[in-house]
């Protein structure tokens, strides 16, 4: 070849997924590459689509709730709970207090145990598994309270239209206590190993930077916008549950570092601070939780003709440990809702990736993926983003897609 | 039939996502961490299908994934041993009336093992593998 250069800076494309080791779940990803540098990033979701939505629309809520427990396994409660509030809307129905309470508790243990996996998942991408292994083993802490209190490690089913399932006993209080105990003896020591290894520091300074404005111009959610310096949680900006009686600052990384960034290293110190913070939001609820009922009604057939009666519509929203999850029910005088629409947190973070991947080196495409906590499976919809042109696809066109894609992969 | 001849290698384990909700997945990946750490007996998760001896498949199969289970299925090489974790890869569970469902798992590759459980504890993963074990010494005895 007379000219050989244009040749070694040919952009060439890269296709992960959507089986692949990183991430537990599904997704297709298509990087253009030039050098070791990324140009373009793309993915393709909608992987792990189940069709829950539709699924709902055929079941009442009360077997909804079971359903929104499967929505993601890691934010079970979540989903339950925004979905309960946007029946007890329509319904009109007055949560009693103390459940209100037990509902924060447990949406606070969840998120610490959902932190403390992400945190786990995040060392583990970065290729420091003893602190995946370090980190998973205190996340058992947690995941063995909420065992105590809920009766399950993973889908809880604690939450109920008009309450919950399960009172919390004065004989458990010791037991979250020790826990409580446990993690905030155990957070200098989480803080010093993440924030001050060398190794983690280099990684994770300026790597993948969200800005403030992309942050805010792409809907970005939770923790990923509040560690691009974006100051919204759903708990304080529109209380709900107990969340309103209780003293709640959104964590924004310049308050531990002097300064925001929006890189991975921000959202690490946003999820390791966010852990101390449920575990004193814990505390309080502990302190004034109120005696009393902990459901609106008891008797299941008394809840069903009541939703033969609800009219209306009511949008529910919860502060997930990825961000806000919002759950819009409409209810027509039937068992069923006749609509019902799920916006999980993912869902808003995952366009964040494509500012953040690009320019960024190949080998920080898994930390910069992971950083933002997603969660395919609460995400997938039917949405396909390709340059910026987004347009929603049937069933049938995917089914094509995906059948032309094998077929392409095959030969 | 011949005597089983022992497995004579550490047991390797691949791990597919088939669309579920991610409860299994995080159960798998607790059930080796520290607390049960199977790893002192060899047991991990590796991050190809080539180095693996046990498929664990989760979730329901929706209708994207089931080619790629069948390919991620023959490429894990003989003698193999496929476990179902969880109920929906085993039944639907509680995704039995989706219109986006290919599976259960059985309904697309031979399934030897399931381990029962929305989601399974770990204890019950781990017990999981062992018979998974037990299955592999007898297909490697029966080969030798
Ligand atoms: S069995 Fe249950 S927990 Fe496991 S993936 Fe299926 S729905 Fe989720």
């Amino acid at each position: 070849m007379s000219d050989g250069n244009p040749a070694k800076t040919t952009p060439y494309t890269v296709p992960i997924g959507p089986i692949h080791p990183a991430l537990k779940e599904p997704v297709m990803f298509t990087f253009r590459m030039n050098g070791e540098q990324i140009e373009k990033a793309d993915f393709a979701p909608g992987q792990t689509h189940r069709g829950i939505e539709w699924m709902g629309m055929r079941r009442n809520p009360i077997q909804i709730v079971h359903l929104t427990d499967r929505i993601c396994g890691i934010c079970g409660v979540s989903h339950s709970l925004a979905f309960a509030r946007a029946v007890e809307q329509i319904m009109e129905i007055d949560v009693p207090e103390r459940a209100d309470y037990i509902r924060a508790i447990i949406a606070e243990f969840e998120r610490i145990q959902s932190h403390l996996l992400w945190a786990g998942m995040a060392a583990h991408e970065l290729g420091f598994d003893t602190l995946l292994h370090l980190t998973w083993r205190v996340r058992e802490q947690a995941m063995d309270t909420i065992e105590l209190l809920t009766g399950n490690r993973v889908n809880y089913g604690i939450i109920q239209i008009g309450g919950v399932r399960r009172d919390i006993t004065p004989d458990q209080h010791p037991a979250i206590h020790e826990c409580l105990d446990y993690y905030r003896d155990l957070q200098g020591k989480l803080l010093r190993i993440f924030l001050e290894d060398a190794t983690i520091q280099m990684r994770c300074r300026d790597c993948g930077i969200l800005t403030r404005d992309d942050a805010l111009r792409l809907c970005t959610v939770g923790p990923t916008a509040r560690a691009s310096g974006v100051n919204m949680d759903v708990r304080v900006d529109f209380p709900y549950a107990a969340y309103g009686d209780l003293d709640i600052e959104p964590i924004l990384p310049d308050r531990y570092l002097g300064e925001t960034r929006g890189d991975v290293f921000d959202r690490i110190v946003v999820r390791l601070l966010e852990v101390e913070q449920s575990a004193g939001i814990i505390r309080q609820c502990l302190d004034v939780m109120p005696a009393g009922d902990i459901l609106w009604e008891t008797k299941i057939p008394k809840i069903l003709a009541a939703f033969k009666k609800a009219h209306g519509e009511a949008v529910g929203r919860h502060e997930a440990p990825r961000g806000e999850v919002l759950h819009y029910v409409r209810m027509d005088g039937k068992e069923h809702p006749t609509a019902w629409k799920v916006k999980a947190s993912s869902y808003s973070n995952l366009m964040s990736w494509i500012p953040m991947l690009e320019g960024e080196q190949i080998a920080d495409i898994p930390i910069i993926v992971a950083s933002i906590d997603p969660c395919l499976s609460c995400t997938d919809r039917v949405a396909v983003v390709r340059g910026g042109r987004r347009s929603i696809m049937t069933k049938e066109e995917l089914h094509r897609l995906s059948v032309e894609k094998t077929r392409r992969l095959m030969r | 039939m011949k005597l089983t001849k022992s497995f004579n290698r550490s047991l390797w384990a691949f791990h597919f996502n088939s669309g579920s909700c991610n409860g299994c997945e995080i159960e798998i990946v607790a059930a080796i961490t520290p607390r049960y750490d199977p790893e002192r007996f060899g047991i991990k998760l590796v991050g190809s299908p080539r180095h693996a001896d046990l498929l664990i498949v989760t979730g329901p199969v929706v209708k994207k994934m089931r080619d790629r289970l069948l390919r991620v299925y023959e490429q894990v090489p003989d003698p193999k041993v496929v476990m179902c974790v969880g109920v929906c890869g085993s039944s639907g569970g509680p995704f039995y009336d989706s219109y986006n469902l290919d599976g259960p798992v059985d309904d697309v590759i031979p399934v030897d093992v399931y381990v029962p459980g929305c989601p399974p504890r770990p204890e019950a993963i781990i017990y999981g593998v062992v018979r998974a074990q037990e299955k592999l010494e007898r297909l490697e005895g029966e080969r030798a």
